[in-house]
């Protein structure tokens, strides 16, 4: 048995699809928690809807007759669809990232081998690609179940969904990639994700908000995904506007990710 | 072509904004040699294996690796690494096995094969009955023996251990030196840091000490304890609080005398006769020790400072 060197030809070939052997990985560690996710991910949208949507939902019906002329149920399901994305893209990105350079350093361990930080950030955002759309797809059926659904259009809303989802998914990668400690990441999460996940157009309409409000709500990618979702949910889509939306989205997704392999890069290549 | 040096440096150098790290090092690495930076934390040790495995880039001189530059060559040069770093970054949530396996997968090497090597590789590493324990639970040296593992797994052509003991206590250390002598026995390239002189005795062909980002000395360790040293050292403790009070009296014994805040070191050829005469003074130190110099003897002697402190 040769355990140790030899000299190898030097034309050994160049590794391929380093971001394929990450996701694997990141897959691989998932398999250990994948049952408890997984029913969470029935869960969650089973409560959500369950409580915002019939419990409020017949205060909203009632006081207002629905909100833009549908039942409060079928106004709110799509934009907790999307805001779904959002929470599960930017929790597989924030503590993990932190860790893979401060604490478990899995980082350091894959940049020693041929693999380059874009393979780290490209597989870690495959493997959240993977979660992200089995989760809005979990969200999606329990919606369609409880009637939420009043188009066939709906379905498209898991792609859009999940874009959103990515597009916050590797900006989270690119902000705790910079961090010093996880303080930053508590930061995020209470100031910018949760109030994004209650103001952007989700629980109510933006118009709700005052004024001054209502153009940062508009400003923020969750915003679109949200109205691009609730448009196919409903029936009422137009190419141009979803167009708009995801154009939107998507250039906020393609800035998180060159970003975060810059931020990863910096950090680690030094 | 096989005798061409495995690494090469020039005038080597690595900033931090102001600070210097590495000071413009020369260093050669020749095929089946096993060589070491010795040298106290701070010395420039890590900083240096960072730019030889190719994730950190040198601030001036040359480097060549495996007859590449790591500037334009990384992946490549990683490609026929081994890596095992100062700290585990194992994944604790997986298996032993998996860890192997998922490695083995960075390097592009076939599912098939990289499962056929991590037996092989288990079996060298003594963890064969653990394979299929997650790793968080397992001792300093397990997981140690498994990064070492793992670092073998794309069969490098030269692997770089940095501290590779650091941390563990006396028994995992023996464990681990056993191993890493049994692939310094089978030719494999061994590249290491370490700030134990024991270790460096015992696993290295040739080494460098390294001080404040220079190399002080270079040689093999016995060619290194005869120029800086004497063969033997008489270790005197006295009832004092200050033992540079006492050199006036042990003058004239030794070639070299070393004041040290507990002890006085005695360089001497004959650490008996040194004694013996000790006693014919009649000074009557707490404690008497004659030992053989070794590479901590070297280092004070060059720097003025112990390795460990």
């Amino acid at each position: 048995m040769a355990l140790g060197t030899r000299i190898a030809p030097a034309s050994r070939p160049m590794v391929r699809g380093g971001g394929w052997a990450v996701m694997a990985h990141w897959l691989r560690k998932y398999r250990r928690v994948w049952f408890g996710s997984a029913v969470s991910s029935f869960l969650t949208p089973l409560l959500y809807l369950a409580g915002m949507g019939f419990g409020l939902g017949m205060l909203v019906d009632s006081g207002s007759g629905g909100v833009g002329g549908v039942p409060y149920v079928v106004f709110v399901a799509p934009g907790v669809l999307a805001a779904t994305a959002m929470q599960v893209g930017t929790g597989e990105t924030s503590f993990s990232v932190m860790g893979g350079i401060k604490w478990d350093r899995m980082y350091h361990a894959m940049l020693a081998t041929p693999l380059g930080p874009r393979d780290v950030v490209a597989g870690q955002l495959g493997f959240v690609a993977v979660r992200v759309l089995t989760s809005v797809t979990a969200f999606f059926v329990i919606a369609a179940m409880l009637g939420t659904v009043r188009s066939p259009w709906a379905v498209l809303a898991i792609p859009v969904a999940g874009l959103g989802g990515m597009a916050f998914a590797a900006l989270m990668f690119a902000f705790a990639a910079r961090l010093e400690n996880d303080r930053g990441l508590t930061l995020a999460f209470r100031f910018v994700i949760t109030p994004m996940s209650l103001f952007a157009g989700t629980f109510f309409p933006v118009e709700q908000l005052p004024g001054w409000l209502q153009p940062v709500a508009w400003a923020t990618p969750l915003w679109h995904a949200v109205e691009a979702c609730r448009d196919l949910f409903l029936g009422t889509v137009a190419l141009g506007p979803l167009l708009g939306h995801l154009a939107y989205v998507g250039a906020w997704a393609v800035l998180g990710y060159v970003l975060a392999v810059r931020v990863l890069t910096r950090r680690m290549v030094v | 072509m096989p005798d061409s040096p495995l690494i090469v440096a020039r005038g080597l150098v690595k900033r931090f904004g102001d600070f210097v790290a590495v000071d413009g090092i020369d260093v050669e690495v020749r095929p089946g040699e096993s060589f070491g930076f010795l040298g106290p934390n701070g010395a420039g040790k890590s900083s240096t294996m960072r730019m030889i495995g190719c994730v950190s880039p040198p601030s001036g001189g040359t480097l060549q690796v495996l007859g590449m530059d790591p500037a334009t060559d990384g992946p490549r040069i990683r490609a026929r690494l081994g890596v095992v770093p100062q700290r585990d970054s194992l994944d604790e949530e997986l298996t032993v096995e998996e860890n192997l396996w998922v490695y083995g997968r960075y390097f592009g090497l076939p599912r098939a094969v990289v499962q056929e090597r991590a037996k092989e590789l288990l079996e060298f590493a003594q963890l064969t009955d653990r394979a299929s324990s997650i790793v968080e639970p397992l001792s300093g040296g397990m997981k140690r023996r498994l990064t070492i593992a793992r670092g073998l797994v794309n069969t490098p052509d030269i692997l770089l251990l940095d501290e590779p003991t650091t941390g563990l206590d006396p028994q995992a250390r023996h464990v681990l030196w056993d191993r890493l002598f049994r692939l310094k026995r089978e030719g494999v390239t061994l590249v290491l840091t370490t700030h134990y002189m024991d270790e460096a005795e015992q696993l290295c062909d040739r080494l460098v000490v390294m001080d404040r980002g220079r190399i002080v000395a270079e040689g093999s360790p016995r060619e290194l304890i005869d120029t800086y040293s004497t063969r033997e050292v008489l270790e005197l403790r006295f009832d004092t609080d200050d033992h540079a009070h006492r050199l006036g009296d042990v003058d004239g014994i030794a070639d070299r005398v070393e004041v040290l805040a507990d002890r006085l070191l005695l360089y001497v050829r004959d650490g008996e006769a040194a004694h013996a005469e000790v006693l014919r003074r009649g000074l009557e130190p707490l404690s008497a020790l004659v030992r053989r110099a070794t590479l901590e003897d070297v280092f004070l002697h060059l720097t003025g400072r112990s390795l460990v402190d």
